[in-house]
């Protein structure tokens, strides 16, 4: 490993909240990337010379603001400068002068700040997760555009786009108030959690591009979770991202199919992160006030923590589901909660519980999975190919509908061997 | 004697290394260790899981407060530590408040531990 690649993680750790600091200098987004992407330059030069600085965050954003300064200057060059600039220009002294101000309720809101910038509702969501891989992340645009499986000149002109339209738009400085933080949480977080579904839905050979996209979601949740580490919802949405990353080893076959939960080698499992989240739900749910991250996370930790399928608490994640459905209202949650009511009550409580979703859920293959497979439970054969049948006409994968034969073929077997074993019954 | 010895490090830095330099430190640290192990000079080792799964139990005043987080004032020194099995988080915070309120004041910062290994045990 080179020195270089140790000194790229120390620029991409320090990279988000050096970036707030000189948005909110420069209140434009493209002069805030050319200072940061200057500075680093220069720290690439500098640093393994004179070995790296002990503070790099505050390093970055102090070269990077003499920088931008500098380049402002030459644009105008008729105006003088203003008089509080010259004393950034003595990089030795005015370090330790920063970090006395980088207190951690200022650089919080600029963190956020910027994270927000990235989420404004006029985007649609692709690029919003484009531009916060861009600007807070700092990949570059090749790797944005491999990991989207698109071309590098569409993915910089979305990005182009994307920031044109926030430009447009204005940012918001003024500091936020409480409710206001508390929503650009929300939309934050919300923005995160895309950007590891990115990530995470990822089959076949796009896993190796895409893997990346949820370590990067992790990344940002944890920098949130330093900057709101009393928050519940943010405390179970980093836990809920780790429980779900930490079984990624497992959930792919050599072909890259899905393994579903049941059929995981749960050694692949990370015990690491798993151990993690725990904690930090854990930690979410001494506050008393539960919510749809928590609950999911809950409900992750259980199936994380279970030895094996069978001996899953179905019980308690019966109950944790009930509590989403509160939350949360939406019929994939209660179609995910009918497998736990199958467990706990049997298929015909859980075939109950979908039944009413059918209207809502009729596009949906999920649905006409679980359902073929209750029907099944229940000896109604006919019934249950005919959910089966639906299912792989609406499989969005080879891996979905090769998966839905494989229970056909099971059931046509169970068909065959029943009818011999019923005939010798009375 | 016995001493013990702290880690430090930017946090923000070290969340940011990839799986394989991660590796490459712990593997190198692993080698260093077991020069000492061999010796039979070598006690616990622990890797602290990140700041953000941390919870501070603080002695202001009457009632020790329990706050989420790393401990973050600069004012007070680092002093001891326990190391303890805990059946939950609630079970290692009810400790560390024992703890406080035997104290005259001060904070316990209660981490999880990620890694470890005992090396006197692992000899």
């Amino acid at each position: 490993m080179t020195d270089l690649a140790w000194l790229d993680a120390a620029i991409s750790g320090a990279r988000p909240q050096a970036m707030a600091a000189l948005l909110r200098y420069f209140r434009d987004l493209d002069r805030a990337e050319e200072a940061f992407q200057e500075a680093s330059l220069k720290a690439l030069k500098a640093w393994p010379q004179n070995g790296p600085p002990r503070d790099p965050t505050a390093w970055l954003i102090m070269v990077g603001r003499n920088v931008a300064i500098d380049a402002i200057r030459r644009e105008k060059k008729s105006e003088a400068l203003p008089e509080d600039d010259a004393a950034f220009s003595d990089l030795d002294d005015a370090e330790s002068a920063l970090v006395d101000r980088l207190d951690d309720a200022h650089y919080r809101d600029d963190i956020l700040r910027l994270l927000f910038t990235c989420c404004h509702p006029d985007l649609p969501s692709t690029q919003q997760i484009a531009l916060a891989l861009r600007v807070v992340s700092g990949l570059t645009v090749g790797e944005i555009a491999n990991a989207f499986l698109v071309s590098e000149a569409a993915m910089e002109q979305r990005i182009t786009r994307a920031k044109r339209r926030i430009a447009e738009a204005g940012i918001a400085f003024e500091t936020p108030g409480p409710v206001e933080r508390s929503e650009r949480l929300g939309t934050v977080a919300a923005m995160i959690y895309l950007l590891f579904n990115e990530g995470y839905s990822a089959s076949g050979g796009e896993v190796q591009v895409r893997k990346p996209l949820c370590e990067e979601a992790i990344r940002l949740a944890r920098l949130l979770l330093r900057l709101f580490p009393a928050e519940p919802e943010i405390l179970g949405f980093t836990a809920l991202l780790l429980l779900q990353h930490a079984r990624s080893e497992a959930r792919l076959d050599a072909d890259g199919a899905i393994v579903l939960l049941e059929d995981q080698d749960r050694g692949l499992w990370n015990r690491a992160m798993i151990a993690e989240g725990e904690a930090l739900i854990e930690k979410a749910m001494r506050h008393r006030r539960p919510g749809a991250y928590q609950l999911q996370a809950a409900i992750a930790a259980l199936h994380c923590t279970a030895p094996s399928y069978e001996e899953t608490d179905w019980v308690q994640i019966d109950f944790l589901y009930a509590g989403l459905e509160q939350a949360q209202p939406s019929p994939v949650v209660t179609l995910n909660r009918a497998v736990a009511i199958s467990k706990v009550q049997g298929p015909e409580a859980a075939l109950a519980t979908i039944e009413p979703l059918a209207p809502k859920l009729s596009g949906y293959f999920h649905f006409f999975g679980l359902k073929g497979a209750l029907l099944a439970q229940l000896g109604r054969v006919a019934d249950a190919r005919e959910a089966y049948d639906r299912a792989i006409a609406l499989a969005h994968t080879a891996q979905e509908a090769a998966h839905i034969r494989l229970h056909l073929d099971r059931l046509a077997q169970d068909a065959g061997r029943g009818k011999t074993w019923r005939s010798k019954v009375p | 004697m016995k001493y013990a010895i702290f880690c430090y490090h930017a946090e923000n830095a070290v969340c940011s290394w990839s799986k394989e330099q991660d590796d490459a430190v712990m593997a190198k640290l692993k080698t260093v260790q077991e020069a000492r192990a061999k010796a039979g000079k070598l006690g616990p080792v622990a890797r602290l899981m990140p700041t953000t799964a941390a919870t501070t139990v603080r002695k202001d005043g009457e009632p020790v407060m329990v706050l989420d987080g790393p401990f973050a004032e600069t004012k007070e020194q680092l002093l001891g530590f326990y190391l303890i099995d805990a059946d939950s988080l609630e079970d290692a915070l009810e400790f560390a408040r024992a703890l406080s309120e035997a104290n005259p004041g001060g904070a316990h910062e209660v981490r999880p531990v990620g890694f470890f290994v005992d090396w006197r045990e692992a000899q």
